[in-house]
């Protein structure tokens, strides 16, 4: 398992507020749940919190214990359960590089060499502010590795070039649009398509009227479809 | 190769618009007020019939597991949550589905929910997936919008779709800790019983089920039941999406027939293996979990449940990693280590402790640092961890392990006697010994 702590006393904040749009956003979110389960949006609404201040202080996870009515510890343990929460500040631009297998296969390991290169250790957050990276677990893009996610959105195929170009436009001031960076359409294989050519697919026949099959002649009595 | 036109999975590439309107022209849709107006028996038996079994890994039978929930709507009302918690090192499927082809999985929840008397729906994705989120929540609005959801919606079923998501906990795509972690807690698993049918989310029976297993049933009700079951090997039937990554030429994500040939898999989606077939090494044939495959297996070997199975390994989620001659096979496992011991929620002890212990003589031993008797005491261990733990984690951390040591344990002994003779592997410079 991983072990997570919070940031240390110092560099904890005085407080926290909601801001109007977490605010109205976590209201949004407890909607999808019944009102006895208001704990159910605490990884959303701790997510809201990251999302306003980059990283979850302890004052943030006080305050999202409060609006849910749960015990402080137990928000507390999610925090430090799932890894996506930054216990502490980190850069601009998070780079969550993946390392398992099917990214190392495929060059994760010169990928890392790049970060430390151009970033510094892992875990650390460049001199300007503007970078940290980490290792992460597989990411789920295993068919357009290697990849990193930066902040919310996944960069695919990449090889050290490639990094070595984002992270230099991102340091100018540029956006730089995610995606695949070799030539191929998200997870189709690079170069000719050989399936999902056969244009009848498209042509909306698919759409037009049909008649299910195996349906019974007549309805057997047992059939309620509808609320009732 | 499957024909285009058996396809369910029409946009999985995103080639095409993922919206509504696209959607239905593709037949996303079509005919789902009919299928309820049939009655929850007939959808249930459609299923059944079809041999859909369950996409996630477990391959239980998905018609099946939908008996099992209460014949009649108590006290509790009925739940179906859909696991989109896809992390399983190696597959990427359902992130497609859910980025290109939202509507099929929609669709599949309403017919599925109605099956099961449920009204509510969770679809839990995965934190990580944010675009895949934002995509998402907009087809459930224009299926809100549509009146394909709701009060009073087209299909005479009230049916609410809620998207859920996590925050970076593999264990969460196990369906008691999916729970545990949608009811605002760790995600830590449940001991079973009760099984999730009688006591799941909220303490109402519930059925969790993969996106993908949700997702095909629309075009299976549609097409019939033994179109379905037409496709494949008895037991194993129908299509499914392979994600092929590692050493291929192309790496991608295709839908094929079940029963593939691996080697027909790779050769005709992927360009073949890097180097050539002769190059290969080995292969992962259904994400990080399941045993790997050496050369010779990889051979004839068909992809599906019972013929991986055959063959001590496993279909999982059909996620094929495959690694051609130049491959630290060693290192390539200690990897997959390292994962379940990050992985692991702490809750069992052979578990939480077992995956670490194991991790650490997994990176010794890709240096070649070990003792010789170590390796049966690594299996001793393994085999220790396995079954003693509430899920199905520490059955996953050990059996890669297994497998590496029931297959290249002559790769593993040679490290050593090379590192106690004073001529230490060095990564990138080692050459197979067969």
């Amino acid at each position: 398992m991983s072990v997570r702590r919070l940031a240390p006393a110092a560099q904890q904040p005085a407080s926290f507020t909601f801001a109007d749009d977490s605010r109205a956003k976590a209201q949004w979110w407890l909607t999808k749940y019944p009102e006895a389960r208001r704990a159910s949006a605490v990884i959303p609404i701790l997510w809201l919190v990251q999302k306003q201040e980059g990283w979850l202080s302890k004052p943030a996870i006080e305050a999202v214990a409060e609006m849910l009515g749960m015990p402080q510890i137990r928000v507390l343990e999610i925090a430090t359960f799932y890894t996506m929460f930054n216990l502490e500040p980190v850069g601009k631009y998070l780079l969550q590089l993946c390392g398992t297998t099917p990214c190392m296969l495929r060059g994760a390991e010169d990928l890392k060499t790049i970060c430390k290169h151009m970033i510094g250790p892992k875990g650390a957050t460049s001199a300007d502010g503007n970078f940290t990276w980490i290792e992460v677990e597989c990411l789920g893009a295993c068919v357009n590795a290697p990849m990193i996610q930066i902040n919310d959105y996944f960069y695919e195929d990449l090889s050290p070039e490639i990094l070595e170009d984002i992270l230099k436009r991102l340091a100018a001031g540029e956006t730089v649009p995610p995606g695949n960076f070799v030539r191929r359409d998200t997870s189709a294989p690079e170069g000719h398509a050989l399936t999902l050519i056969d244009e009848r697919l498209y042509d909306g026949s698919r759409g037009g009227p049909i008649t299910l099959p195996n349906a019974p002649e007549k309805l057997p009595a047992n059939a309620d479809g509808g609320n009732g | 190769m499957l024909a285009d036109k058996d396809r369910i999975f029409t946009n999985l590439y995103g080639r095409r618009d993922w919206r509504l309107a696209a959607a239905r022209q593709r037949g996303a849709w079509n005919a789902t007020p009919d299928m309820i107006a049939l009655g929850r028996d007939w959808v249930i038996q459609q299923v059944k019939d079809s041999g859909l079994r369950g996409r996630g890994g477990a391959g239980f039978p998905t018609g099946l597991k939908w008996t099992f929930m209460p014949k009649e709507v108590k006290d509790r009302p009925h739940y179906l949550v859909v696991n989109a918690d896809e992390s399983e090192p190696g597959t990427c499927k359902d992130r497609d589905i859910i980025r290109h082809d939202p509507h099929l999985l929609l669709e599949g929840c309403v017919i599925a929910a109605f099956a099961m008397q449920a009204h509510a729906c969770y679809i839990y994705l995965r934190g990580e997936y944010i675009f895949e989120r934002e995509v998402l929540e907009e087809a459930v609005r224009e299926a809100y919008e549509a009146r394909l959801l709701g009060k009073g919606n087209v299909h005479g079923w009230d049916m609410d779709i809620y998207v859920h998501h996590g925050a970076g906990a593999y264990i969460c795509g196990e369906e008691t800790a999916l729970l545990e972690s949608l009811e605002g807690k760790k995600g830590q698993p449940r001991l079973k019983p009760p099984f999730p049918a009688n006591a799941g989310l909220y303490g109402c029976p519930t059925t969790v089920n993969n996106v993908e297993s949700i997702a095909v049933v629309g075009e299976i009700l549609r097409r019939g039941a033994k179109w379905f079951a037409g496709i494949g090997r008895p037991k194993n039937e129908g299509t499914k999406i392979f994600c092929i990554s590692g050493h291929v030429n192309r790496p991608c994500n295709v839908e094929e027939a079940m029963g593939i040939p691996l080697r027909e898999l790779i050769e005709e989606h992927c360009g073949g293996v890097r180097g050539g077939w002769d190059n290969l090494k080995a292969v992962i044939p259904g994400g990080s979990s399941v045993p790997l495959l050496p050369k010779s297996i990889c051979d004839n070997v068909l992809m599906d449940f019972d013929a991986l199975r055959e063959h001590k390994s496993g279909l999982g989620t059909a996620a094929v990693i495959v690694m051609d001659q130049s491959t630290d096979v060693v290192r390539a496992i200690a990897r997959i280590s390292y994962f379940y011991k990050h992985e692991s929620c702490g809750q069992c002890t052979p578990c939480r402790e077992g995956t670490g212990w194991m991790w650490r003589v997994m990176e010794r031993m890709a240096k070649g640092e070990a003792e010789m008797r170590e390796i049966d005491l690594l299996l001793d261990v393994a085999s220790q961890v396995e079954g003693h733990t509430i899920c199905a984690l520490g059955d996953a951390a050990a059996w890669p392990i297994q497998g590496l040591i029931r297959h290249f344990r002559h790769e593993i002994e040679e490290r050593i006697t090379r590192y106690r003779g004073g001529r230490p592997f060095v990564p990138g410079t080692y050459i197979a010994a067969e």
